[in-house]
């Protein structure tokens, strides 16, 4: 078990979110960035869809109540275990009153810590993923306490895997064209492909806002699907990225559709980034 | 076959979109395509209905996307018989008391109608359900007397109540969840669209149908109590088409 003595600023429990269940309009959720997160359970020996607890900008400080192996990536915000420094995407044994915090961000906007075995949190609709009147909260708050097995076996290697830093830099986002990309005429494509484009402070797990604007007539359409990754362009010009926890539907034009290993790489900008759209050719 | 387009919609999902238009021919070709995906055993993992779309996901990435269009395509004229699902009718009932109907004098104003004309029109009316979106157990209903559209406001509330009735543009519908949203606000249900401790949150279901019947206040609290401590009673007929 987990003690929470401080939850940061969003931190929630995530596995690979609810899938089935569209048509309730419940939305897919899941971790953002589903690289970092896949990285910390590998190097634990947990399976891919094991829940583990992710943390938004760092600010947050745990006491563990039961010994186990943890393994922490994705961004880096300088977690110390009983105030010693720790290194991301390696095999950690903490013990009974441990205390892992989080402090300068360095790279990077969600972090993933896993523990062995995983976090063992209600399910609902087939995942432990938070998200607002699905789950009991919609994120951690202090005093919470966070189930998981105990793990004694202090035998195993101290496994760890080198990342590179340069995923963290990445500044071409690579897409597909979205549904209704053909609308725009040849000038706006352009404007699209060719501008560095800048992430707002509109964004939140739901997607990502941009600042510039992409003047359009375009009309909306009939109510369509949208996903995690989805463009969607607004009347007024604003770009919308969707992130893991978009709505299953939605009726503004989607101009382009960000690839799998992009929306991972995206999630973990922070508002000032800039970047470029690059369309892959089908 | 012709009027169907398929996209190919990111690396793992395809889009077939029908004429766009809402209405029952289309909404009945989406259904009858996603019950033959299923029922030949089609391997997917989730779809999403839209008016005039219906979307498949995959677990996988899409190898040949030129194949798999052809396979859809085969699914789709194949002249399985499915088994008709059998569709409810709802009464749901709707307090429209200016307590809940906060809109109801300027959509009064504005559309020169009286509050029992705007009461009557839109109780008397019966929607289809279109699919859910948007949020968890939102319904997008269709079937709203043109009398009755308004635009949204152009400054959304911060936040409206679940259970609340509005009008959206052309849209009627039901925030299942307090949410912030800028639909003309005439009304509230005491009923749960959403209930995330029912296996079966949502209790409609598309091509549903569904009638607001007018209730007082005191009929709203009595039947919210009795939401709350699960004894009410849902009126449901069996619907014929």
């Amino acid at each position: 078990m987990i003690r929470v003595l401080n939850a940061g600023f969003f931190t929630t429990i995530q596995d690979k979110g609810r899938v089935g269940f569209a048509k309730f309009g419940i939305p897919i959720s899941g971790v953002m960035d589903s690289y970092s997160a896949d990285l910390a359970n590998h190097i634990l020996n947990n399976s891919l869809d094991t829940a583990l607890l992710e943390i938004t900008f760092g600010g947050c400080s745990l006491q563990f109540i039961k010994n186990t192996m943890i393994c922490i990536s994705g961004a880096d915000f300088s977690p110390t275990v009983n105030q010693m420094k720790i290194p991301l995407n390696t095999r950690i044994f903490v013990h009974n009153n441990d205390v892992l915090s989080f402090g300068t961000r360095h790279f990077g906007a969600f972090c993933y810590l896993a523990v062995k075995g995983g976090f063992l949190t209600e399910i609902k609709f087939n995942s432990r993923s938070f998200f607002q009147n699905i789950t009991d909260d919609f994120m951690i708050r202090k005093e919470n306490l966070l189930p998981f097995l105990e793990f004694h076996d202090f035998k195993s290697s101290h496994a760890s895997v080198k990342t590179k830093k340069s995923y963290f830099k990445k500044t071409k986002i690579k897409c597909f064209k979205g549904p209704e990309f053909d609308l725009l005429t040849k000038n706006q494509q352009n404007l699209l492909l060719k501008n560095k484009f800048t992430i707002s402070k509109d964004m939140n797990r739901t997607g990502f806002h941009l600042v510039e604007i992409l003047e359009n007539n375009l009309s909306q359409i009939l109510t369509s699907a949208v996903l995690p990754g989805t463009v969607q362009l607004t009347p007024s010009g604003k770009l919308i990225v969707l992130m893991r926890d978009c709505q299953v539907t939605g009726g503004y034009p989607r101009i382009l559709q960000l690839t799998e290993k992009s929306i991972n790489i995206f999630s973990q900008k922070i508002t000032g980034d800039t970047f470029v759209f690059s369309i892959l050719k089908l | 076959m012709h009027q169907l387009q398929f996209k190919l919609f990111g690396e793992k999902a395809i889009l077939i979109e029908w004429f766009p238009e809402i209405s029952m021919s289309v909404l009945n070709g989406i259904l009858d395509f996603q019950s033959k995906i299923v029922t030949n055993n089609y391997p997917f993992l989730e779809t999403i209905i839209g008016y005039n779309s219906l979307t498949i996901l995959y677990s996988q990435k899409i190898v040949n996307y030129e194949n798999e269009v052809e396979i859809l395509k085969n699914i789709y004229k194949s002249d399985f018989q499915i088994p008709n699902k059998s569709n409810y009718f709802w009464e749901i009932p709707v307090c429209y008391d200016a307590e809940f109907g906060l809109d109801l004098k300027e959509i009064s104003i504005k559309n020169h109608l009286s509050i029992d004309k705007i009461v009557t029109i839109h109780s008397e009316t019966i929607y289809t359900v279109f699919f859910i979106g948007f949020l968890p157990g939102f319904l997008y209903l269709a079937g709203l007397n043109p009398q009755l559209f308004m635009d949204r406001k152009p400054n959304p509330r911060l936040k409206i109540d679940k259970g609340s009735v509005g009008i959206g543009g052309k849209q009627t519908g039901i925030y299942p969840l307090n949410s912030p949203g800028g639909w003309n606000i005439i009304g509230k249900t005491p009923l749960l669209f959403f209930d995330s401790e029912n296996e079966i949150p949502c209790f409609a279901t598309t091509k549903d149908q569904i009638k607001f019947i007018p209730i007082n206040i005191k009929e709203f609290y009595e039947i919210q109590e009795s939401v709350a401590n699960r004894s009410y009673h849902m009126i449901k007929k069996q619907s014929n088409d």
